[in-house]
């Protein structure tokens, strides 16, 4: 999974559509935060279709992460300065 | 200066999609037009093995997938057209990825049993090149030979 691989995340949801990851973000958190695709989270530019959700609960924050053969995934990572810098977005 | 494309290929689990890239390649090289590739391992993998001696897609113009979404997503690189190959909605995210931080002119490239709805998920602009194949190229192969003659205007240096 790219820098993925190195960080300390939680697969919340696998095998599922862009979309489905979208509404599950918007369905499951207080705060959300809408992205343009291409927005840089940690070292990782996201991709999607337009708006991209990125959500924060407590230290966390939970994004659609997706790779060419691998499909969609939901997940979770401890977020850090990248969720002030989603705040101030 | 020669016009720089892009051919940004999906997972290569589909079979069209090796050599349509190839094609299209040679098409737009023909045309006087610079190509490069982005792509998976595998994706890139196929094309070295597929056109050894280069004919097609130079090495050093192949660029792994993630780094090419940096480069333009920083700003680094862009071109004038942008070539996506989609045949799943990871292909379509690709497409909306690439329409919002390139200035290329975009093209999608459609193919796989579920075209016809992935193409109903587009809704910005970009041009289509569809059709609902999986292992049959010719179909693709027309719509780039026709798409291929405008191309041949643009490709007019600047």
């Amino acid at each position: 999974m790219g820098c993925t691989e190195l960080m300390d995340y939680e697969v919340v949801l696998s095998d599922i559509s862009f979309k489905h990851g979208r509404e599950y973000i918007k369905a499951n958190f207080e705060e959300v935060y809408e992205v343009k695709p291409g927005y840089k989270l940690f070292d990782i530019y996201l991709i999607g279709l337009p708006p991209i959700l990125v959500g924060v609960t407590g230290d966390h924050i939970i994004f659609t992460y997706m790779k060419p053969c691998r499909g969609t995934f939901v997940l979770k990572i401890k977020g850090g300065e990248e969720i002030e810098r989603l705040r101030s977005v | 200066m020669n016009k720089k494309a892009l051919l940004l290929l999906g997972c290569p689990e589909v079979p069209v999609q090796t050599s349509i890239a190839l094609y299209l390649a040679n098409r737009l090289l023909y045309a006087g037009i610079e190509v490069f590739v982005a792509g998976t391992e595998a994706a890139l993998d196929l094309l070295k093995v597929s056109d050894v001696e280069e004919h097609y897609v130079a090495e050093a113009k192949m660029i792994y997938l993630d780094d090419c979404i940096e480069s333009l997503a920083e700003k680094r690189q862009d071109f004038d057209l942008c070539f996506v190959f989609v045949h799943n909605d990871v292909g379509v995210s690709y497409l909306a990825t690439v329409h919002e931080i390139s200035n290329a002119r975009l093209f999608a490239i459609i193919f796989g049993s579920g075209a016809d709805s992935l193409t109903e998920m587009i809704d910005f602009k970009c041009e289509l090149l569809d059709a609902k194949t999986v292992h049959k190229p010719l179909l693709l192969r027309k719509k780039i030979d026709d798409k291929i003659k405008e191309v041949k205007r643009w490709a007019v240096p600047n």
